[in-house]
């Protein structure tokens, strides 16, 4: 039987051009910026200077944080500089530029295709493998994979979920993954149980990848405690809570994380990069990255090295069409704008969706004419458009009051609006300014 | 190569559009107009014509010279007005108080609240009820049904509404029974459309086609009219059930009187009424039992409008009262 979430959520056309292309690999890069930063919390200290000879998966930088992840060279060749480039953010960011030479590994890494099925190593041998090899989470909040499989002490974890709901319109790069990498990635699965110390795990996902859920529930016949459950297409059924909710029908409390409830989440694309980390001893260098829009003359997915440049990869989409409007990293829910093609695909780049000039327009902003529809799909029970009003008019206390820091950025309301209103971006505005307010008052 | 646009997400957007909402509303009442041309004849045409033309230029009059900002009448939201503001009048009324009623539901009703979306009561009800103490007489004089080739089933030309000859006879001393034979075979002809009374209150049924089309296109959901319907019926079953003599059964009242169009088509008014299923739930209801309260105790015969502009009233505080289901409120373990 399908399930799904509750509250709110709205049904964005799903737009999957690209899910019958199998993932190819991508060219190596001239040249590769690797950012110090591809990941939630503290940027990773560099360990290499300019001038220096790195091989493909030699360690360039070290998360020394507690929250923080170790940064491989994707590529082998010289450091040309270490410099602030432009990333997906707009920003300008520290990163490790190499000028590729050939394609040399560090030793000691397992480059074949040959599935390596037993588990030899232990729970913390797991998690410290995970740590070692710069694993985040790849679902796009990119947070590191061995914090969050460190339960806190008081807590317990009793089950495990998988993300391959993919609920984003355009991107396929977990489905086909999904599909091509079945097997590997329920090894990584059940390295995650391990590493949590659970024995219970469930994949979800989405109805529209029908393939997907028999495929593996498949090969979860010959796993213990490993369950595929389809999911009925909804937005937003890939954010955290709301999947827990479809799947388990728990509720994470407001300002609390999944483990209050037993759960942890990991995206499918992060359970392949644990196989291969753990198994293979390969750092995460590399991800499958979907190339797609509807002007895009080949849409398709390609393995990348981290590092290329996203013109790279929409080169071996076809070019970059006439018409361009807008070009996404990520999907078009979520996804952020670029402001440079030059800007490099990271850890937590699902897929480039190139839109068109009529596509990226905003419409023109009316008068909100309160159809309550914001209210009725916000998955989070939030009113929009009060956030709006209250955020307009400065009145930050109202903002945390009403719940902002509840809010998921899902989109879903500034989606719905009849009136066009740019609901999200007062509302992260005003989830800025109330964080600013809570640090202030966490300080006194 | 162009510039890239950039912006925040989300990157897409629905076909929702005000102007969607608002042509989808006009379409709505079409079965209704059609009813009322039907028993009405050029009259119902005269009147709804006026109204909307009136609506509309007082509109544009006043964001054109008054406000001098953009003109947006072609949103469909003073045809909407319009419409409602001739479905609420007599298929006789001259034509310079339909100009006052336009000008005091969109100038006074809309316009002086900043426009579409930011009034707080619904602006045909405004222009309605001050057309009705203003102009009682004209207001309160009926033309009886005729339609179109077929013969009036008395020999007047005007003749009060169902409510009014109840309320009438109530006052006189008279019961219920008495009064009900002045009322032929009342619930087939307010159902498909003999009543005396205003164009849009004349068929219950063309109405109710036109809330289910609004039903099933989203526009409005079940939870006002539900609740409204509801609470009325309620308080005047127990009322009934008091004294059957002096009050009047619950029927009677669902089908007279502008009950259905005030529960679908303006308790319903998105920009009246409140945001929350909760909120929408209590507006309906208190609008329900305000509109028998009205129409059995107070000194009109008819009390929807007045009850929905009460509600009108309540909608911020309800909006502030009753928040919709917090996503991690309720903790389960």
């Amino acid at each position: 039987m399908l399930k799904t979430f509750k509250l709110g959520g709205v049904h964005p056309a799903e737009n999957k051009i690209s899910e019958d292309k199998k993932i190819e690999v991508l060219p190596l890069p001239k040249i590769a910026y690797i950012p110090i930063s591809q990941h939630l919390g503290a940027p990773a200290k560099p360990l290499v200077n300019k001038g220096d000879s790195i091989k493909v998966g030699q360690q360039i930088a070290k998360g020394e944080a507690f929250i923080s992840a170790n940064i491989h060279s994707s590529v082998s060749g010289k450091v040309q500089k270490i410099d602030a480039v432009i990333d997906a953010s707009g920003y300008k960011r520290t990163a490790v530029v190499v000028q590729v030479e050939g394609d040399e590994w560090e030793e000691g890494i397992d480059k074949t295709k040959d599935i390596k099925r037993d588990i030899t190593l232990s729970q913390k041998e797991i998690i410290a493998k995970i740590n070692e090899k710069g694993i985040v989470g790849l679902g796009g909040a990119t947070f590191p994979s061995h914090v969050k499989l460190m339960v806190p002490d008081g807590k317990k974890a009793d089950v495990l979920i998988i993300n391959g709901v993919e609920c984003e319109p355009y991107l396929t790069s977990d489905h086909r993954l999904m599909l091509e990498m079945g097997e590997e990635m329920m090894i990584g699965v059940e390295i995650l149980k391990r590493a949590l110390g659970v024995n219970r795990a469930v994949i979800g996902i989405e109805n529209n990848k029908p393939d997907a859920i028999e495929h593996l529930s498949k090969i979860a016949k010959n796993f213990s405690g490993i369950e595929v459950q389809g999911l009925k297409v909804k937005y937003p059924q890939g954010a955290e809570k709301q999947l827990i909710k479809a799947i388990i029908n728990r509720e994470v409390p407001s300002g609390k994380l999944p483990i209050e409830v037993g759960a942890v989440v990991n995206n499918s694309g992060t359970a392949y990069a644990v196989y291969e980390a753990v198994q293979k001893n390969k750092p995460l260098i590399e991800r499958v990255v979907t190339i797609t829009g509807k002007s895009v003359k080949n849409p398709g997915n390609f393995m990348v090295r981290i590092g290329t440049p996203v013109s790279e990869l929409i080169e071996a989409g076809g070019g970059l069409p006439d018409d361009t409007g807008k070009v996404i990293s990520g999907g078009p829910m979520m996804g952020k704008a670029l402001n440079s093609l030059e800007a490099p695909i990271v850890k937590g780049t699902s897929g480039i969706l190139i839109m068109q000039e009529e596509e990226a327009a905003r419409k023109q902003v009316l008068n909100c004419i309160r159809c309550s529809r914001c209210v009725s799909v916000c998955p989070m029970g939030l009113e929009p458009y009060l956030l709006e009003k209250v955020v307009m008019f400065e009145d930050f206390e109202r903002t945390e009051k009403e719940r902002v820091m509840d809010c998921i950025e899902c989109g879903s309301c500034q989606f719905t609006c009849p009136a066009n209103r740019p609901l999200l971006d007062y509302i992260r505005l005003g989830k800025n300014k109330v964080g600013q307010i809570m640090r202030a008052r966490a300080k006194k | 190569m162009n510039l890239l646009k950039i912006s925040g997400s989300p990157h897409v957007h629905t076909d929702n559009s005000v102007k969607g909402i608002m042509y989808g509303v006009i379409y709505a009442m079409i079965p209704a107009l059609l009813v009322s041309i039907y028993f009405f004849g050029l009259d119902a045409i005269r009147v709804t014509v006026l109204s909307v033309v009136m609506c509309l230029l007082v509109e544009y009059l006043i964001q054109k010279y008054v406000l001098k900002t953009t003109v947006t009448i072609s949103d469909g939201s003073a045809i909407i007005t319009g419409i409602l503001l001739a479905f609420n009048v007599p298929s006789n009324l001259p034509w310079h108080i339909i100009l006052i009623g336009a000008i005091v539901a969109i100038g006074i009703g809309k316009m002086s609240f900043g426009g579409v979306g930011k009034n707080i009561f619904n602006p045909a009800l405004v222009g309605r009820v001050f057309l009705l103490i203003s102009f009682p007489v004209q207001m309160t004089s009926w033309p009886i049904p005729v339609p179109l080739g077929g013969k009036a089933l008395t020999d007047a030309i005007t003749g009060p509404t169902p409510l009014g000859i109840m309320k009438e006879g109530l006052s006189a001393g008279k019961t219920v029974s008495e009064i009900m034979p002045q009322i032929p075979d009342y619930v087939q002809n307010m159902l498909v459309g003999f009543q005396g009374g205003s164009l849009g209150e004349v068929s219950a049924l063309a109405l109710l086609l036109g809330a289910i089309y609004m039903l099933i296109r989203k526009i409005i959901t079940w939870h006002t009219p539900v609740a409204f319907i509801g609470s009325a019926f309620i308080f005047a079953s127990i009322l009934y059930l008091v004294d059957p003599a002096r009050f009047v059964d619950p029927f009677f009242h669902m089908l007279t009187g502008g009950m259905m169009l005030g529960v679908f088509f303006m308790a319903t008014d998105m920009v009246t009424s409140p945001m929350s299923a909760k909120g929408q739930l209590i507006f309906g209801a208190g609008a329900g039992i305000l509109t028998i309260l009205i129409r059995v105790f107070g000194a009109y015969p008819e009390g929807v409008s007045f009850a929905i502009l009460i509600m009108n009233a309540f909608v911020p505080l309800l909006d502030r009262g009753f928040k919709p289901k917090r996503f991690g409120e309720v903790v389960k373990a």
